[in-house]
């Protein structure tokens, strides 16, 4: 049997300890829901696993209406769904969640987890690696079945979209990331947490292998008006095939900020600032609306085969927009 | 074994309507409550002393040529033990997922340590993986004649209006939820015991007799409960073979191979491919005059099936022509009520089309032509009224192309179909022994359809006794013979078989207890748990007072069911209606309702029958809306061989379900005939009629995804017409 150490350190100090320096040798564990998979299917091969669970003070959601909110790396994705202040104060983010749509993923799956858990590229579930080539250094993305791939960030080397469903808004209330490793802390906006890998040896993240996430920072409320809209096909768990989330700040009907984020669409969680500018001094109409999701795909463009998912980019920002406004009218 | 005393088949009969006191009402299943205490034993749950875990080193490319296999590091890795090459060097590979090399180990980390270790060079050949025309397919495509009835060409000049579409849908896969498996052991030299999962019971033992070198005899398969087939588990498989050869090289000790959730994707079952280029003429009052179809489908190297066109309306004026293309997938394995699904697509959508250029409602169309069904046109006139009552079509159906306002459009769709289930041959033991207890053997499956709970119907109908006093023994290849669970056979089966042994074996008691009684044996019946006289309720015995008159010997009586005769019948037809939405911004289609009105001769369980109607609707959404097997033409292998993009429908999705049961004069005298399979059949066309009504165009192929939808809208023209 292909021996894994197993370690379950209770300080995060000890954690990262316990991490090597290099990808590939080590991976946290935390919910499993996602890991386990890449486990069994020979995606990653680590030697050993540091299970983050028994550490406690990685748990647990802090809300203030000045200092905002607190995410701990595990707070389950059914923990941050079933809190009131979070639906009243962040429904972007409730709304995301509740697209998660098994109990037992939300009941397992960790905040942190979705934002790090890994693309579903099936070229690189198959083993053919984070940007999928073959054997002659050949795209299998561009040049085989890319009906589920990115529409946008897609000028290579990476094709994936960014999986994480709780990013998009994460990014549009503009939270930061905390990760801790062998220097100390460090933060970032959780849209810089993301980037476009250029080689393989490089991951999706701005994660070190031998750092941890250990905890979300959401900032106060502002009063904007924000909303999640998913295009997925299924009602049962099925990933979405594109999502939008914004947050648009208002005097009376006028918008005088607004952040539109798009999911799934391309490697990273897409923040799109056309779609901003489309928004900003107006009042929301559904013209208005349709106009930023035009210009939130102004720059996709299909790999062959996905160029269905310009248009339901285009819907998803359209509808978060309108339902922001609305109060969930669609 | 007695002889039975009924000369001809013709004399066994079902009681009449208004005798049946359990026959036809609405019972449940037998084992519900075992299944739902998870107490009910799968394959997969068999765990038996010393067992080893069996896996398979499967081939990575989809067409290639084994050069040279070493095995050396598995076969001195600790816990190895047994190393089995199936396929040796030289041999050619048709398809990705194919079995090469497989091994025995005491665990199953160990043994995909093993498989991992084994190393493999292959020479790569060029594949086919996708479905593409025949005219691309080259040496693959294998073409028929054309077959001409009447004289088409003619009937569509006299046609006043045609219609001409292309149609399709594709491969799928069985996707079983118990994944194919069994456990092989040799219990001695010579003697075999395989626990499996599996349609057919009886036959296995014939199947692994031959490779294996020994005789049927020595076989024993059991099953007591199965976690779906769908026509892909007849056969004990490649892998089935092997574990029993991996086990004798073990010394005998149990061997256990279980598809893990991709191969059983990969290779455990496809269900052909069907693409059609359809035209079809009719006169302006609606009158169907003729037909023309090229059709071509994929499906491995058999080169898949042949759907029947045009389905059930037998058009005076046809010229018919249909490819098999073989490539490089997964064989193709019968896929419920095979071939009907893809011909009912293409029919019933190419039907649809035509109604709609008429600016007809495809209801009245239907109506219209039902005289060229044949011989079911009452049964489907019947049916197509119940089932418009049911969805409200007369209310809810408009013209092609909702016109309400906003992106949600919604359509109403129908389509019919038609199936044989005509029993299959079937023995069963009844015993009745001296206290009473009355217990029956076959060597039947019950595929999930209820076929327990039928047979403990009928034997306790007919021998008027409560249900819980006839013990139902299946599962096990030394019980009577009994046909496998395809094409619909097993309840028109086993509920003859079981009819026949216990009117035999109560003339056989009428004939003990009938002196006591003062009677004859011909006027002694048994009711409510007594044995009497007709018509004289004083003259009567408890059922244990009679069968103490058996003295020391239970009595054992084969019933068996030798095909067509009063009991069984052949040939349903049923209606499916669905009432959909469709989201013309985002192409997401939505299940509101849908309707299943079926006939299946006479009813054994209301309720077990409603069952496979529901079960088979919401089979049918999933491959309606959601279900490819996904081929990557670049690398020859399966893109989704898992439950993530593999996608089934949940339950969110299914919508409103309902079942109407035709029964009655003109149903019942039919006999019992199987179920399985129809109602799977209509679903595709019915939806994709009613995503066609919805939008006001037609959306070719199946599934109907978003991008399918979307770009049929794009093609039309109205581009998101709404915003
Ligand atoms: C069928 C299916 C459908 C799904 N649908 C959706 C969906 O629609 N939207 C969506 O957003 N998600 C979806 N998910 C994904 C699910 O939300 C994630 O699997 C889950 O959130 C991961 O959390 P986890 O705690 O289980 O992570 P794990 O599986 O434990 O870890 C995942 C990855 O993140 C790393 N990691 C985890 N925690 C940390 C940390 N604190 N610091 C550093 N690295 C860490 C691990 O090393 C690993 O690489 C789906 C999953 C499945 C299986």
């Amino acid at each position: 049997m292909r021996p894994i150490e197993y370690a379950s350190p209770r300080t995060k100090e000890q954690a990262v300890r316990l991490l090597a320096s290099t990808w590939g040798e080590t991976e946290v564990l935390a919910g499993g829901t996602d890991l386990l998979s890449l486990l069994k299917d020979d995606v990653v091969t680590p030697r050993r696993l540091i299970n983050i669970k028994e550490i406690d003070e990685l748990r647990g959601i802090a809300f203030d209406p000045r200092k905002g909110l607190r995410l701990g790396a595990l707070v389950t994705i059914e923990e941050l769904l079933d809190d009131p202040r979070v639906r009243q104060h962040y429904p972007a983010l409730a709304e995301a969640a509740e697209g998660i749509r098994s109990p037992q993923i939300r009941n397992m799956g960790t905040v942190a987890g979705d934002l790090c858990q890994r693309p579903r590229c099936w070229y690189f579930r198959a083993g053919f690696g984070l940007l999928a080539r073959d054997a002659q250094g050949r795209s299998l993305v561009l040049h085989g079945d890319n009906r589920y791939h990115a529409i946008l960030g897609n000028d290579g080397p990476a094709y994936f979209v960014s999986p994480s469903s709780l990013a998009p808004p994460l990014v549009a209330y503009q939270a930061r990331v905390r990760l801790f490793g062998p220097g100390g802390a460090r933060e970032m906006p959780v849209q810089a947490f993301f980037r476009i890998p250029q080689s393989e040896d490089e991951r999706e993240h701005d994660l070190r292998p031998n750092e941890i996430v250990t905890e979300i920072l959401v900032p106060p409320p502002q009063g904007e008006a924000s909303a999640t809209c998913e295009v997925r096909q299924r009602e049962a768990l099925d990933w979405p095939l594109a999502t939008a989330s914004v947050a648009l700040k208002m005097d009376g009907d006028r918008v005088t900020a607004a952040r539109v984020v798009m999911g799934h669409v391309a490697p990273t969680p897409w923040l799109s600032s056309e779609a901003a500018q489309a928004l900003v001094g107006k009042t929301i109409t559904d013209d208005v609306a349709q106009a930023a999701g035009e210009a939130a795909v102004r720059r996709a463009k299909s790999l062959g085969r996905n160029g269905y998912k310009i248009q339901l980019a285009r819907v998803a920002v359209k509808r978060a927009i309108l339902r922001a406004v609305q109060g969930g009218a669609r | 074994m007695t002889e039975p005393l009924h000369p001809s088949p013709a004399e066994y009969t079902w009681p009449e309507r208004g005798h049946r006191r359990l026959i036809g009402k609405r019972i449940s299943r037998v084992d519900g409550p075992a299944k739902v205490s998870g107490k009910a034993t799968y394959t997969y749950d068999v765990h038996r002393p010393g067992m080893l875990y069996g896996k398979i080193l499967r081939s990575p490319y989809a067409h290639a040529r084994i050069k040279s296999i070493d095995t050396s590091a598995a076969e001195k890795m600790p816990g190895v033990k047994a190393v089995h090459v199936i396929q040796g060097p030289g041999t050619e590979i048709f398809w990705a997922g194919d079995e090469i090399v497989a091994v025995a180990a005491v665990d199953e980390p160990t043994a995909e340590d093993a498989i991992r270790s084994i190393r493999v060079e292959y020479e790569i050949l060029p594949h086919l993986v996708i479905d593409t025309d025949p005219q691309r397919a080259g040496d693959l495509a294998k073409p028929t004649a054309e077959e001409v009835v009447g004289d088409p060409d003619a009937a569509f000049q006299q046609a006043e209006v045609i219609v001409e579409g292309e149609y399709g849908l594709p491969v799928i896969t069985h996707c079983c939820l118990e994944s194919h498996g069994l456990v092989a052991e040799w219990e001695d030299e010579e003697n075999l015991l395989v626990h499996i999962s599996t349609q057919a019971v009886s036959s296995i033992p014939n199947q692994m007799a031959r490779p294996l070198g020994i005789p049927a005899g020595n076989i024993r398969v059991k099953m007591d409960h199965i976690g779906g087939g769908f026509g892909s588990k007849f056969s004990p498989d490649r892998w089935g073979i092997v574990a029993a050869r991996l086990s004798k090289m073990a010394g005998g000790r149990p061997v256990k191979i279980m598809l893990e959730r991709d191969a059983e994707l990969m290779v455990a079952g496809a269900r052909p491919s069907a693409y059609g280029r359809v035209k079809v003429g009719a006169k302006k009052d609606g009158t169907l005059l003729a037909w023309e179809s090229t059709s071509w489908g994929t499906g491995g190297m058999g080169g898949g099936g042949r759907p029947p066109l045009p389905y059930i309306f037998e058009i005076p004026n046809q010229r018919k022509q249909h490819t098999a293309i073989m490539n490089h997938i997964g064989s193709a394995r019968a896929w419920r009520a095979p071939n009907h699904p893809q011909a009912c697509l293409l029919t019933m959508a190419a039907l649809e089309d035509l109604a709609a250029e008429l600016g007809m409602d495809p209801l009245d169309f239907f109506l219209k032509n039902i005289a060229l069904t044949g011989r079911r046109a009452e049964i489907y006139r019947q049916e197509l009224q119940i089932a418009a009552d049911l969805i409200g079509w007369k209310k809810h159906w408009h013209p092609r192309g909702d016109r309400s306002r906003g992106p949600i459009k919604r359509g109403l769709g129908l389509a019919i179909h038609t199936w044989g289930g005509r029993g299959h041959a079937s023995n069963c033991d009844l015993t009745i022994h001296p206290d009473g207890s009355v217990e029956i053997k076959l060597a039947s499956q019950d595929l999930g359809t209820g076929t327990r709970t039928g047979i403990t119907i009928v034997a306790a109908e007919t021998l008027g006794l409560p249900m819980d006093r006839i013990k139902v023994m299946i599962g096990d290849s030394r019980y009577p013979p009994s046909g496998p669970s395809g094409g619909s056979t097993t309840i028109g089966g086993v509920s003859s078989a079981t009819r026949r042994a216990a009117l035999d074996a109560l003339d056989q008691l009428f004939a003990k207890v009938a002196p006591a009684l003062n009677a004859r044996p011909e006027d002694l019946e048994a009711v409510q748990g007594r044995i009497g006289v007709k018509g004289d309720p004083s003259r009567s015995m408890s059922w244990e007072q009679a069968c103490a008159r058996l003295g020391g010997m239970p009595l054992t009586v084969r019933g068996r069911n030798p095909g067509p005769g009063h009991l069984t019948g052949s040939g349903v037809g049923g209606v499916q209606m669905a009432d959909v939405s469709v989201d013309v911004e985002t192409g997401v289609v939505k299940i509101n309702k849908m309707v299943a009105v079926q006939d299946c001769g006479l009813i054994i369980d209301m309720k077990t029958a409603e069952s496979q109607c529901y079960g088979a609707m919401i089979m049918g959404i999933g491959y309606a809306l959601y279900e490819e097997k996904i081929m990557d033409q670049l690398t020859g292998r399966m893109l989704n061989p898992n439950m993530e993009f593999y996608k089934l429908a949940g339950l969110g999705d299914v919508g409103e379900l309902i079942v109407h049961m035709m029964t009655g004069p003109g149903y019942d005298e039919r006999g019992v005939i199987g179920l399985g399979e129809p109602p799977v059949i209509s679903p595709g066309a019915a939806i994709s009629n009613a995503v066609a009504n919805a939008i006001g165009v037609r959306v070719p192929y199946l599934p109907l995804t978003p991008d399918r939808v979307l770009e049929a809208l794009h093609k039309k023209g109205g581009h998101h017409a709404t915003h």
